[in-house]
């Protein structure tokens, strides 16, 4: 049947058009759920959180948790890492945001605003005699391996052996291919020796 | 089926007829398997059969594999030694499983470099050329899953670099880097579901293999001249080709022999030589390899990949143009795929009427900087990305695309190609000479002796 000469072909288009999109739609209503299964099951999202005892740790050591798949560096920096990382100018950071979860976006990769405090905050005044904490996903910002650390590198404190960058006291890259800094996640102190990660 | 003039499948006897009335499957298989072929096919032409009996092979071993094998993070490491020490033969369906691999991957580059050297994707084949591309695609996915399944070092650290790539698409990058793993990270799930898709694959190759098949059927095969078939008369395409059985199908399994004794050599002798041995330690989140590199098949086009760093004008240009969406990483991505859309646009990108390069002066050339740059490239990409070996990583990526988009599409237009046979019959003889049972004297200028 020839369209042009078929009086009803626009009613016949249009049922064509509604047919073909209710069809269209009816597909993907089904093909979701299929894709959507392969997303992260219930039980992988339930793991979002730890508990990470930290008593254990004094000045100068360090932890490494398995975190959602990727290690999280736990490090009880020592005075001197500390006072290291405020002494460098902000001119002379690769990647001057904190890239700290726990603080606004923009935040400048200040000591303040990478280390924890031991009462638990990020951000404001700080001293180093104080002591600070510094919990950082071990993920290298470039291709994802795991940096060495307790001082590796040419700054005093990780370094990634597959294609060597740099990260200083303050996890901060400094030189190498890497972009950013090591990211800080989620972190609370649930008690004095207790850390939530997530 | 084929276009060539040729004799047909005649059902003989009642129960042939009886058969072929309701399904001619009979003729079907006769038309396969007699299919008129160009007499002067050389050794290049046997790459094809050596493929159709890797996936043979490789799904064969792969299927008794899998009967002994356990997809979860705890088990996976100890359940492949398992099948090393304790499962009668393990050790050998293994060994072969892993290593037929790497001979699929050189037959399928040889395979390809055949193609682009005698021009079989030019008209009327670009859509055999197209499936076989996809199909190379397929392989790729197939193996890289398949290398993470043993969950050693490399397995996890690869998958982890791999699947990072997918991070770097703006916006949705992450997204979709998620619903690949099924978690933050590689792990069980995604174990799991690469052992499903790794079996999956190989079975759509298996469908994509017939498509191309029937795709060159239908045009005939191409040949090292380049020259069509006649199919003017059945005499005339009878003095050009000769049946598929007994002709080619002889050759090709005497030229399988050959390979199947270096490759079993290989297997019995040197098994782990195309490995790397850090996939004998079990995968551990917690360290990197210090070295991360891919199977050697990969590394082309990893080179490619890793080759556009934050430092070269065009990725800066690329970055700038775009307000930041397209960055380093990004466009190493880009460059990495785009190498293989590249290689499958060759048909629209080739502007020379010549198919074949042996009457190509200049194309030659060209063609061979091609072949020795995918060594260049294959070297420099198990090297660190540190020193010299970037700028010649950038330098072998930029001749890979310079290739299918300037070269091929400049060189039909200011290249004088020489004089080519008429006929294939005319080359045949010229080769052969007319006594069929010699082999004649001017075999010995040709590019690529044949029988």
């Amino acid at each position: 049947m020839s369209h042009t000469e078929d009086p009803s072909g626009d009613r016949r288009d249009f049922l064509y058009y509604a047919t073909a999109g209710t069809g269209l739609v009816v597909a993907g209503a089904a093909a979701w759920p299929l894709v959507n299964s392969m997303n992260p099951s219930l039980d992988v999202q339930a793991a979002s959180q730890l508990r990470v005892d930290v008593s254990g740790l004094s000045e100068g050591t360090q932890l490494t948790v398995l975190f959602l798949g990727k290690p999280v560096f736990i490090r009880r920096s020592t005075q001197d890492e500390i006072e290291a990382a405020q002494a460098v100018e902000m001119a002379d950071l690769v990647d001057p945001d904190a890239r700290n979860d726990n603080l606004p976006d923009g935040s400048a990769a200040t000591a303040p605003d990478r280390f924890i405090r031991p009462d638990g905050a990020y951000g404001g005044d700080f001293t180093a005699e104080g002591g600070a904490w510094l919990v950082m996903t071990g993920v290298c910002t470039h291709l994802g391996c795991v940096p060495l650390g307790d001082g590796a590198g040419d700054f005093g404190g990780w370094f990634c052996p597959c294609h060597g960058s740099h990260y200083d006291t303050a996890g901060r890259i400094r030189q190498g291919p890497a972009p950013r800094n090591l990211q800080i996640p989620a972190v609370e102190f649930i008690d004095e020796t207790t850390i939530l990660l997530g | 089926m084929s276009g060539i003039p040729h004799d047909h499948y005649e059902p003989k006897t009642r129960g042939e007829k009886w058969l072929d009335r309701r399904l001619p499957i009979v003729g079907l298989m006769y038309d396969v398997l007699m299919l008129p072929t160009p007499k002067n096919l050389n050794w290049m032409w046997i790459w094809g059969i050596v493929l159709v009996f890797c996936l043979v092979m490789q799904i064969l071993t792969g299927v008794l594999l899998a009967m002994h094998y356990t997809p979860h993070v705890d088990f996976a490491f100890a359940s492949v030694e398992h099948i090393m020490r304790n499962v009668n033969g393990g050790w050998a369906i293994r060994y072969i499983h892993m290593n037929g691999a790497s001979l699929f991957f050189i037959a399928v580059y040889l395979h390809i470099f055949r193609g682009l050297y005698y021009g079989s994707y030019k008209a009327p084949r670009e859509v055999t050329w197209i499936i076989g591309m996809l199909i190379y695609v397929l392989m790729i996915g197939t193996a890289f899953m398949g290398y993470v399944l043993p969950w050693g070092q490399m397995s996890f650290w690869g998958a982890t670099v791999i699947t990072g790539l997918f991070g770097a698409i703006p916006f949705i990058g992450e997204g979709i880097q998620t619903w690949l793993l099924g978690g933050p990270a590689v792990d069980n799930a995604t174990l799991n579901r690469f052992l499903s898709l790794h079996f999956l694959l190989p079975f759509l190759i298996l469908g994509l293999v017939i498509v191309h098949v029937w795709a060159f059927h239908t045009t005939g095969n191409n040949n090292p001249t380049g020259v069509e078939v006649r199919r003017t008369s059945k005499k005339e395409a009878d003095a050009d080709t000769l049946p598929f059985w007994p002709y080619f199908v002889i050759k090709d399994l005497f030229a399988l022999v050959l390979i199947l004794v270096v490759f079993f050599a290989v297997v019995g002798f040197m098994p782990n030589f195309l490995g790397h041995p850090d996939n004998y330690i079990e995968a551990n989140p917690l360290a990197t390899p210090a070295h991360i590199v891919p199977e050697w098949y990969f590394l082309p086009f990893y080179a490619i990949l890793r080759a556009f760093d934050g430092e070269v004008w065009v990725v800066i240009a690329a970055n700038f143009l775009t307000g930041g969406i397209v960055d380093a990483k990004f466009f190493g991505v880009i460059a990495m795929f785009g190498a293989i859309v590249v290689m499958a646009l060759a048909p629209w990108l080739d502007t020379s009427s010549v198919r074949s390069g042996r009457y190509r002066p200049m194309f030659k050339w060209w063609f061979w900087v091609f072949i020795v740059n995918f060594f260049v490239l294959m070297w420099v990409g198990a090297r660190p990305a540190e020193g010299i070996y970037p700028y010649i990583a950038l330098i072998g990526s930029t001749y890979w695309f310079a290739y299918f988009l300037v070269i091929l599409p400049l060189l039909g237009v200011i290249e004088k190609p020489l004089a080519q046979p008429r006929t294939i019959e005319e080359d045949f003889n010229d080769h052969y000479g007319t006594d069929h049972g010699k082999p004649g004297s001017g075999s010995a200028t040709a590019p690529t002796p044949a029988e």
